[in-house]
């Protein structure tokens, strides 16, 4: 299988079931897009998901595809990675699924980093049980569960990442196919779990929950994209910049921005970073956040099991059973 | 106690058939450490044994108290034996709590060895006793041997150069070297096994407790503290074969590695450390040469979705817990089957519900592992009978998950996971084949992965297969092509397929044998741990002339072929289970007009042969 596949070759014959409208649609043309770019043979990809709209992903790709339980992916992926590290693993998860119920196996497959690529669609509410608060809705969040709205500070899910020391945090938006495409292909490529954030607007139950910083007409001047190697610089025509003061990140004149570097060892530039996405006076940074090496779960463990061997040679039944002390009754 | 001879000590060595001794001391005193020697050097003299570690949830509770006191019972024989026995003939006591825990247990004109270097009365007080009961009468009845361990190890080791604290950790081993004087063994396999743990790390501290363990046993010579000697000949009854002492939790580690090769396959066990099934992680850890990957996980449930992440890749996903972990890793449990994976859940039962007792046993999780799911959710369960049961069964457990494609649970329990015996070990060409065949794309022919086969069991494609891509899930599957499908006429037809797949197991096993009679008053079936009391208790009531027989089960469920059949020639079937009745309330459902009659105790302890006998003797005479 050496020919090169198209998008159209990872599209099954499945009916995608989406509301109409929904910035999913947009995240499965690119991430099919995405897979042909990498020149992917389908029969090595696996797409791993939990519970949610979100999650419904692998069954619109024509690949390997595991639609787990809520919060689960995280573990169910792992499992996968381990046992063929070759494969190509995707897991694909929202606020809810990543954050409420999965928080904890998020946490741990971020800090185990094995070689897989976490998408995280947010979209700041619970869509497919109709409209319920998530860990992602702003405090004071109106929904049929919180009538006068949310008392609960939400996850900020970069931040979140970054804390469990995430070795690649990256976040697009639906809205953005080419910006969200080079992310991905960047995620592709980090060896290690890369984790990225896709804004995700539900038109159902949260309609425009990222318009203020991302719609076409205010985005310019709304978001900064974090190119690694370039100067922090936004606006219209590139009229804006951001500049590091000490513990702060300030706005300043273009020529006077500091250059991003997502691969300094420190999470703490990038978490800084990550805590502008409410400023309403600083521009919402998109891009990639962090991107850094570090030795990676599914190697290590059979790094340690080609040790063994190596060491004690390939066990036998044999040896297996007929060791320790033995004694023979006659 | 048969036949009497002199030796060079000029104390007589008398022969005995069964011993059972019990030592008890603090959590720090290292009583299972003795306990584990006593077993391997009874084992290597050719004993049957049986054991029964009994130690406390906390690590290291208050010294002296009674919540600290852990015990070790071994029973070795020069007859087949099938149990660690009801009450132990010596009792090996290194503090008064231990005393006062364990004296009721003992048998009327049994031994109890006791150290009174730990009888002082702040002793007495943390052990909440009112009087010393070295002198009040409480060891009435019983022959009491009184010697100061502490001041005795101390004289031992004086020159040993080692701290006062460290000379006090050896306390152990004299106490060991006694027993080994007393019941005449061999010190060799516990001298070489003190060399490899110290050896080359720590030499004084293999020295001291060599030289404490020689101390011990001179003792027994120079103070003529006893009045004699005993031996426990070879056991004659064991079967020719080769041999090694095993504990329950490591035999089930190797029969999962074994089933795996059998197979052709590897294991992946995702786990979390939970009392009693941690040491089976652990022992799957070391063996990483035959390829298997130990994934301690970040808790119950990512354990087992990380197992079923590795079977859904071609592994053999295997996952290990207690009764709590088994709550949590339910939902999980119920995408196995319905994505109709091959999976290995072991639960080592424990004392329930909730967090319940740690470390103590019993079977209270049966109704747990039949129907403890959402939706007809059905999954083969397995049972270990005794230690070396359990390699068996894990290897029984990966056939039929693998054959079957469905998860598949294995119970055992404290008792089994901690006991040790010895081990016939099987030859390898009389191990079952198991037969896997990843599903590979044919020409021109769509690949529907959930067709079945003559089993009922779905193909097995692993990511990678050239041809074969899918998708699997929680959502109701169209049968054949598995896509998500919610129609009401297929959605019955698959929640009948998965059943008639799990029923059809019944077909591959055979039907249990009957001991004893083939008809009669009584039959008494068990299942589980329950297997040695309950053929202790049947031999018992035979010797009082009763006729009874005895049936144990392995496959819970699917529950075999042919049992109604012999129930039907039995006027009464008794069910002794460590819970309240949960196979005899199973029995009741699957066959009518049979009598089954409960026997559940749950004390966190195995069944009481003689309480078996009694209440077998009592049925057959009422």
């Amino acid at each position: 299988m050496s020919e090169t596949l198209t998008k159209k070759d990872f599209k099954p014959d499945q009916e995608v079931k989406w509301c109409p409208g929904c910035g999913d649609y947009a995240i499965l043309n690119v991430v099919q897009g995405v897979c042909a770019d990498l020149g992917y043979n389908k029969d090595q990809v696996v797409f791993v998901s939990g519970i949610g709209c979100s999650s419904r992903f692998p069954y619109y790709m024509d690949t390997y595809g595991f639609h787990t339980i809520h919060g689960r992916a995280p573990a169910v992926a792992t499992g996968v990675v381990t046992s063929n590290p070759d494969l190509a693993t995707w897991i694909v998860t929202g606020d809810g699924d990543a954050l409420s119920i999965g928080g904890n196996h998020l946490a741990h497959i971020l800090r185990r980093n094995p070689n897989v690529n976490i998408l995280l669609f947010n979209n700041e509410i619970y869509g497919l049980t109709k409209g319920q608060y998530s860990p992602t809705s702003p405090e004071g969040t109106r929904t049929k569960t919180s009538p006068m709205g949310s008392v609960d500070h939400p996850f900020n899910p970069l931040s979140f990442a970054l804390g469990c020391n995430s070795t690649f945090v990256a976040r697009t938006v639906d809205t953005n196919l080419k910006h969200m495409a080079g992310v991905l292909k960047a995620a592709a490529a980090h060896q290690g779990a890369s984790f990225v954030e896709i804004y995700q607007n539900c038109v159902i139950f949260n309609d425009g929950a990222f318009a203020d910083t991302t719609d076409k007409k205010v985005r310019d001047d709304r978001t900064i994209d974090l190119e690694p190697g370039q100067p922090m610089i936004y606006g219209k025509g590139g009229d804006k910049g951001l500049k590091v003061e000490g513990f702060h990140v300030v706005r300043c004149a273009p020529e006077e921005a500091s250059t991003w570097d997502p691969t300094v060892q420190s999470a703490a530039p990038a978490f800084q970073m990550s805590t502008l996405d409410h400023d309403p006076e600083m521009p919402n940074p998109i891009g990639i956040f962090r991107s850094v090496e570090s030795e990676i779960f599914d190697r290590g463990i059979n790094e340690q099991i080609d040790i063994a061997v190596e060491k004690k040679g390939k066990g036998t039944l044999e040896d297996l059973i007929y060791s320790g002390e033995l004694w023979e009754v006659t | 106690m048969t036949t009497s001879t002199q030796t060079d000590a000029n104390l007589p060595i008398e022969e005995a058939e069964t011993v059972v001794i019990r030592f008890a001391g603090d959590s720090g005193d290292g009583m299972q450490l003795t306990g584990n020697q006593f077993t391997t050097t009874s084992a290597l003299a050719g004993n049957d044994l049986a054991t029964l570690p009994d130690y406390p949830a906390e690590i290291r509770a208050p010294a002296g108290t009674r919540a600290g006191v852990s015990g070790f019972q071994i029973a070795f024989s020069s007859k087949d034996i099938h149990t660690p026995g009801d009450k132990p003939d010596v009792l090996v006591a290194m503090n008064p709590a231990a005393l006062a825990v364990n004296v009721d247990q003992l048998k009327p004109g049994g031994l109890v060895l006791v150290n009174t270097g730990s009888f002082s009365s702040k002793d007495l007080d943390k052990a909440q006793l009112d009087s010393d009961p070295l002198t009040d009468g409480t060891l009435d009845g019983f022959r009491v041997i009184e010697i100061d361990i502490n001041k005795r190890v101390s004289e031992a080791l004086a020159d040993s150069g080692l701290s006062k604290k460290d000379v006090q950790r050896c306390k152990n081993l004299y106490t060991l070297g006694l027993m080994y004087w007393l019941y005449s063994r061999n010190l060799e396999p516990t001298e070489e096994w003190l060399n490899e743990k110290f050896g080359k790390k720590a030499p004084e501290l293999a020295a001291a407790n060599i030289t404490a363990l020689r101390a011990g046993y001179n003792a027994g010579d120079i103070h003529q503290l006893f009045q004699g000697r005993y031996e426990v000949k070879k056991c004659e009854d064991l079967p020719p074969g080769t041999y090694r002492n095993i504990m329950g939790n490591p035999a089930l580690a190797l029969g999962l590695i074994a089933g795996a090769k059998l197979a052709g396959l590897e294991v992946f066990l995702g786990s979390y450390p939970i009392t009693p099934a941690s040491t089976i992680l652990e022992a799957l850890a070391s063996f990483k040469n035959y390829g298997v990957i130990t994934a301690q996980m970040e808790d119950e449930i990512a354990a087992i979705c990380s197992a079923l992440g590795a079977s859904f890749t071609g592994k053999l996903g295997v996952t290990t817990t207690s009764g709590p972990g088994m709550a949590l890793k339910t939902e999980a449990m119920g995408l196995a089957l319905m994505t109709e994976l091959p999976l290995v859940i072991v639960n080592v039962q424990r004392g329930g519900p909730s967090t319940g007792l740690p470390t103590k046993t019993e079977q209270a999780d049966l109704n747990q592992a039949i129907f403890g799911r959402n939706g007809e959710a059905p999954i083969p369960v397995l049972a270990c009978a005794t230690v070396a049961d359990a390699f068996d069964c894990a290897i029984e457990a990966v056939r039929i998950a693998v054959e079957y494609m469905t998860p598949v649970i294995l119970l055992t329990d404290g008792y089994i996971a901690n006991g040790s015996e010895p081990w016939k070990l099987p030859k390898i060409e009389d191990l079952p084949d198991i037969k896997v065949k990843f599903a590979q794309a044919k020409d021109g022919e769509e690949f529907l992965p959930y067709s079945r086969n003559e089993l009922g069991a779905r193909p097995w494609a692993k990511p990678g297969t050239p041809g074969l891509s899918h998708r699997i899930g929680g959502l109701e599957k169209a049968h054949l092509t598995g896509d998500v499908c919610y129609d009401a006429e297929n959605h019955e037809y698959m929640v009948h397929a998965r059943n008639d797949k799990v029923m059809a197991v019944r077909d591959s096993i055979p039907t249990p044998e009957v001991h004893g009679g083939d008809s009669g008053d009584l039959l008494v079936i068990g299942w589980g741990s329950t297997y040695g009391s309950i053929t202790e208790g049947c031999n018992r009531a035979r010797k009082q002339g009763k006729q009874v027989s005895q049936m144990h089960l392995r496959h819970v469920w699917p529950l075999p072929n042919g049992l109604e059949e012999i129930f039907s020639r039995f006027k009464r079937v008794l069910v002794p289970e460590i819970n309240l009745g949960q196979l005899a309330r199973l029995l009741r459902g699957e066959y009518s007009g049979v009598e089954f009659l409960s026997h559940g105790r749950v004390l966190g302890l195995p069944l009481q042969s003689q309480e078996l006998a009694d209440k077998i003797i009592n049925l057959l005479e009422n």
